[in-house]
């Protein structure tokens, strides 16, 4: 038989009062890092580790396979790339992809502004943009190449056309769902203040979706390169100069394989260049900054 | 500038003075999904310059439309509402709005950007008056040295201040705060409570003021509207003038709360006393 249990009742203690600790004698609050702890803490070096561990088992890989068709080492890969920058035309040909990305990224990014400006701000314009998007999104813009061609013929115009749809639809969608996650709050704080129309999606809006704004820039930023390359590939020069999609192809026609790999290289290059350089400042001076991002 | 208010004004019990807002016969519905939701019923009441009025009721009684009304984010559906004689049609920079919720202050501006905003974007300041009126503000609320920290690094009680000045430094007709203490801890909201009675004390704005404490109502407010759910209709309307921190715990204090209480809960009484003959 259990006993049966007793109620509980906490003992009384005394009460007591009393000063505060000297806390003149007590020296160290603030404990210096170790030299180790100072240097894990640089991200760059973390990841530069990674990076060069990547290398090494790329390497530790190649040499004893002796294949360089198939699978060059890393440091002939290096090496075609110090050539092709020196000595080809690397450069001028990255540049010729970059030229055509800005022009057809900055028009997307424009027309997708005014587009998800429409729908917040009139019903039609939410239905128009809700419609597009779905039927356009899932459309691979390579798949639209073809049409571009016939319609604006070998040339810059048809890649613009080509990643505008690339950079359009990505970007609209993440902008509009920003836009509708803003705060009841603080549109109401917003229009409380007299603003309206483009003043109101520009004060308030924008700024306040600013998150889903830039991961929406940063995704359709990817989508174009995607595109584009692929384009290039697929469909060669499309003016004067190819780039650096018909780099690719140029030299795997000629069996080059580590040049290859040299210009595969330089797209993953630029990459994390612009991820680095561009959109890692930006959100390091807007979100982070603002505590809306940690 | 802010006219000088004598007590009489202050305190219009019988005075001959117009009332700044009135409130006429409003009723305010707003759609959900599956309903058409009557918030208030056919409200009336008026407030002077210079009134620290509170709409105080339970939750249900349409307190919170109500201020929403006045603000212009909602019409009303029969009845009027009249800032200065003027019929209000919509939001406007005449009537500042301090909510509950600490995401009302733009998380991109910092605590000067985020006051000076709204004296820019209603255009009534220059930007040089905006800034000047701007860090005397918040110097009334006493974050002088926060002025150039971005809200995320302040604390709740920093955010609502912040709030206050924004809505203060405007110099509008009537201040309309929405439960402002409502998501504070209970040491802080006492000291923003002794606080917003000083900034009164010194500036003498006019106040709406929306609670479910009939503690906060007595202390903060010279005059109770309050309001019963469902849907939202004015039970009584008090003087709380001669009341504030210091008296809480006297026998007057609570003897005035009880009333109300009694006025808020009476039909929950009636209530409960019906069903066990039920």
């Amino acid at each position: 038989m259990p006993e049966k249990p007793q109620k509980i009742t906490p003992p009384l203690r005394p009460e007591f009062e009393r000063g505060l600790l000297d806390t003149a004698d007590l020296g160290q609050i603030r404990r210096p890092l170790s030299k180790w702890e100072k240097i894990t803490n640089i991200t760059l070096l973390r990841r530069v580790l990674i990076l060069v561990l990547l290398v090494s088992v790329w390497q530790a890989y190649a040499v004893p396979l002796k294949n360089p068709l198939m699978f060059p080492t890393f440091t002939n890969t290096a090496y075609a790339f110090y050539d092709a920058v020196l000595n080809g035309s690397l450069l001028l040909k990255a540049w010729v992809s970059i030229k055509v990305l800005l022009m057809g990224y900055a028009a997307g990014v424009i027309i997708s502004m005014i587009l998800t400006t429409l729908a917040v701000a009139t019903r039609l314009g939410n239905d128009l943009l809700v419609t597009l998007t779905s039927m356009f999104n899932p459309l691979p813009a390579i798949a639209l190449l073809p049409l571009a061609l016939l319609w604006f013929g070998l040339g810059n115009g048809s890649m613009v056309f080509v990643l505008i749809h690339a950079v359009l639809w990505p970007l609209s969608l993440a902008t509009h769902s920003g836009f509708l996650s803003v705060s009841n709050t603080m549109r109401m704080a917003g229009r409380n203040y007299g603003l309206t129309g483009i003043r109101y999606v520009g004060n308030i809006l924008i700024m306040a979706a600013f998150p889903s704004i830039l991961s929406g820039l940063k995704i359709s930023w990817a989508f174009a390169w995607r595109t584009l390359i692929a384009a290039e590939l697929v469909f060669g020069v499309s003016s004067g100069s190819g780039g650096l999609g018909w780099f690719i192809y140029e030299n795997k026609n000629e069996l080059e394989i580590a040049y290859v790999f040299a210009g595969l290289g330089a797209v993953i290059i630029i990459g994390l260049g612009v991820e680095n350089l561009i959109f890692r400042p930006i959100e390091n001076a807007t979100v982070r900054k603002w505590g809306m991002q940690n | 500038m802010i006219p000088e208010i004598t007590e009489e004004v202050a305190e219009p019990q019988g005075s001959a003075t117009r009332p700044l807002l009135e409130v006429d016969g409003a009723t305010l519905q707003y759609k959900t999904k599956e309903h058409l939701v009557t918030a208030t019923y056919r409200i009336d009441f008026k407030v002077y310059t210079g009134d620290r009025f509170i709409l105080l009721g339970p939750t249900g009684c349409g307190k919170s439309t109500m201020l929403k009304g006045i603000a212009g984010f909602m019409l009303p559906d029969e009845g009027t509402i009249r800032l200065n004689d003027g019929v209000i049609t919509g939001p406007g920079p005449n009537r500042m709005m301090v909510f509950q919720e600490f995401d009302q202050l733009f998380p991109w501006k910092t605590v000067k950007q985020n006051v000076m905003f709204p004296m820019l974007a209603s255009s009534r300041f220059s930007r040089k008056d905006a800034e000047k009126q701007a860090i005397r503000f918040i110097e009334k609320v006493n974050l002088s040295k926060f002025t150039d920290v971005y809200p995320h690094m302040l604390s709740g009680g920093m955010k609502q201040r912040v709030a206050i000045a924004r809505a203060l430094a405007m110099e509008a007709d009537v201040l309309l705060m929405d439960e402002p203490f409502a998501a504070l801890d209970a040491l802080t909201r006492l000291a923003m409570q002794e606080e917003l009675l000083q900034l009164w004390d010194d500036l003498r704005f006019t106040v709406l003021f929306v609670t479910h404490s009939i503690e906060e109502a007595i202390i903060i407010g010279n005059r109770i509207l309050v309001m019963s759910p469902h849907p939202g209709q004015v039970k009584a309307e008090l003087n709380v003038h001669q009341f504030d921190h210091d008296n809480q715990g006297g026998e007057e204090f609570k003897k005035l709360h009880d009333k109300i209480h009694n006025m808020l809960f009476a039909d929950r009484i009636l209530e409960e006393e019906a069903a066990p003959h039920a």
